[in-house]
């Protein structure tokens, strides 16, 4: 019998050899958190009041918010991986497989977060010149916080594809409506304290927001923040519900 | 290896129950090859994705290869092989690597799934593809690749279904080539749905006929034609002669039916030993004065024994399908 971990370890590899056989596609996925870096950092340290930043480089509260995006926007939508392969009959043969139904939903939301240290790591030594300080522990802590979250993520995303199996548009519908009012009430891009009350008030029913907050007070070299056992919480929450719904929809999925 | 009690499967659509399988009994021996036949919608899928977990019981029960599907699904998974209806193979992926990740997720090591694909990659004729993306394979190279990953754990017991629709004769004859090889080298217990009437007439051993979630015939090809005693004859008339060439069939032959024919009326009637019977019937109508524009004889098929169980016959209903 195989354990969960050498099935997730299967299940991962496969994905990743669609990523390593093809690295072309590695290049794209790197450039464009850059882009965003470069095209919407200066715009965000010209239009909002320094003091609402902290006062240090707006570039310590925009990397980590550019990071939590791009893990979002990454395991978002693995679920559209997913939904390839269920339409061609892979994924079934799959399931006809032993492997755990668990570790399928955990190598996929794996492989979403896999390019995510590569990027992580490039726009964090890229900031570094222009006036970023990075503290690395607290920044291997941030990440594996990332990871528990995202695997949460990839696993709603993958049961959203598997419950729009027959209507593949549902999938885009739900992902789209869903992700924009979750990063922007998030504080991701721009700080909600500039914003009206009611956003504030909504931001705190949005479990993005405690992972934003924790990782910007880890960025900048600290554990001591209300936010970070918050974070840790909501990160577990939306892991082990993920995982939860993940699993029962994938014993549904041939139905 | 297959034992089931009552095998039932329900589905609910806009509230309304549709009865997909009603309560089949089946056992299939070790290293027999069975082929389900029946109509698109008669169940054989549905009964076939039950005894490979990837469908969950309404009630009954079904103990495949030593182990329960209810209780025991994963026991189930690792000991048979499974080629369903549409490409195993991931389209974006390797042809080699899909195989040795397929020996991974039934628990086999880098090192023996490695070598066992290419053992398999061999036997297929498949080593020239290893390096190529599946999406690039034509459709009988990737009905192979498919069987290839059906077999990478060497099943005791393998699942194909519908394995060769689709295909044309040459790659279908090439297909089964290779499945009856490698049944014929590990004794492979084989079961697979069809369609098609052929198919099942020329490769299974044994058939079962499922028409409307039931089971209603099990046996070999041979006997079940043979049950049905005699050949089939078709003799083309003037609509004025009817009475008396129905007469002079129903004399020698059963189940005299007639049918517009562009020539006529087409009386087609089962005589036992049509070959011999027909020069004789033949000669008997033109004595009583009927004209005979056509005439033949056939042997039946799968698809008579499908007509004389239900009134239907099977060939209608794929075309209506396809």
């Amino acid at each position: 019998m195989t354990s969960l971990v050498a099935d997730t370890r299967s299940v991962f590899s496969r994905e990743m050899s669609l990523i390593l056989r093809d690295p072309f596609s590695l290049i794209f996925s790197i450039v464009q958190p850059l882009v965003f870096l470069a095209l919407f950092g200066p715009l965000l340290a010209g239009s909002v009041d320094p003091a609402v930043l902290g006062g240090a480089s707006p570039l310590q509260w925009f990397v980590p918010g550019v990071i939590v995006m791009i893990c979002l926007f990454g395991t978002s939508t693995a679920g559209a991986n997913l939904l390839f392969e269920i339409s061609l009959g892979s994924y079934e043969r799959v399931l006809a497989s032993p492997i755990r139904r668990s570790s399928i939903l955990i190598g996929r939301s794996l492989k979403e977060l896999a390019p995510l240290v590569v990027q992580a790591s490039l726009i964090t030594l890229v900031a570094i010149p222009f006036g970023f300080t990075l503290y690395p522990v607290h920044a291997l802590a941030g990440a594996l916080l990332l990871g528990v979250f995202g695997i949460g993520m990839g696993a709603f995303s993958n049961a959203l594809a598997i419950a729009s199996r027959k209507r593949e548009w549902m999938f885009w519908a739900v992902q789209q409506s869903l992700l924009f009012p979750l990063l922007i009430l998030s504080g991701m891009m721009l700080p909600l304290e500039a914003g009206p009350r009611w956003m504030q008030i909504a931001s705190r029913f949005n479990p993005l927001t405690y992972i934003v907050d924790a990782e910007r007070a880890l960025f900048s070299g600290t554990f001591a923040d209300r936010s970070v056992p918050l974070a840790i919480l909501a990160a577990l929450i939306t892991c082990a519900v993920g995982l939860w719904i993940g699993v029962r929809q994938v014993a549904r999925s041939t139905t | 290896m297959i034992h089931t009690r009552q095998l039932t499967r329900h589905f609910v659509s806009k509230k309304e129950t549709i009865e997909a399988v009603r309560g089949i009994d089946i056992d299939v021996d070790p290293g027999e090859l069975v082929a389900f036949l029946g109509p698109n919608g008669a169940g054989k899928s549905t009964t076939l994705r039950m005894l490979t977990t990837l469908l969950p019981l309404t009630s009954g029960s079904a103990v495949v290869a030593g182990a329960d599907v209810v209780d025991d699904p994963a026991g189930v998974r690792s000991r048979i092989g499974y080629v369903g209806q549409n490409n195993g193979a991931g389209h974006s992926f390797r042809v080699r690597d899909e195989l040795v990740f397929q020996g991974r997720f039934y628990g086999m090591n880098s090192t023996d799934a490695a070598a066992r694909a290419d053992e398999l990659l061999a036997s297929l004729d498949l080593v020239p593809l290893v390096k190529r993306r599946v999406s690039t394979l034509s459709g009988g190279q990737r009905r192979r690749l498919d069987l290839a990953l059906g077999l990478m754990h060497r099943p005791p017991l393998l699942f194909l279904d519908e394995p060769s629709t689709g295909m044309d004769p040459q790659n279908r004859a090439n297909l089964w080539d290779h499945i009856l090889r490698l049944r014929a080298e590990h004794g492979t217990t084989l079961v697979l749905t069809t369609h098609y009437l052929d198919e099942a007439d020329a490769q299974a051993e044994r058939v079962l006929i499922i028409d409307h979630g039931t089971i209603i015939a099990d046996n070999t090809a041979g006997n079940l034609k043979a049950e049905l005693a005699g050949d089939h004859i078709m003799v083309t008339i003037d609509p004025s002669d009817v009475q008396t060439a129905r007469a002079i069939l129903a004399e020698s032959g059963r189940d005299v039916r007639e049918a517009p024919s562009r020539l006529g009326v087409a009386l087609t009637a089962r005589i036992e030993q049509g070959q011999q019977a027909l020069p004789r019937l033949l000669h008997r109508l033109d004595a009583a004065g009927v004209l005979v524009s056509a005439a033949d004889v056939s042997v039946p098929t799968l698809d008579d024994v499908f007509l004389s169980l239900t009134g239907r016959s099977l060939r209608e209903d794929v075309e209506v399908a396809a």
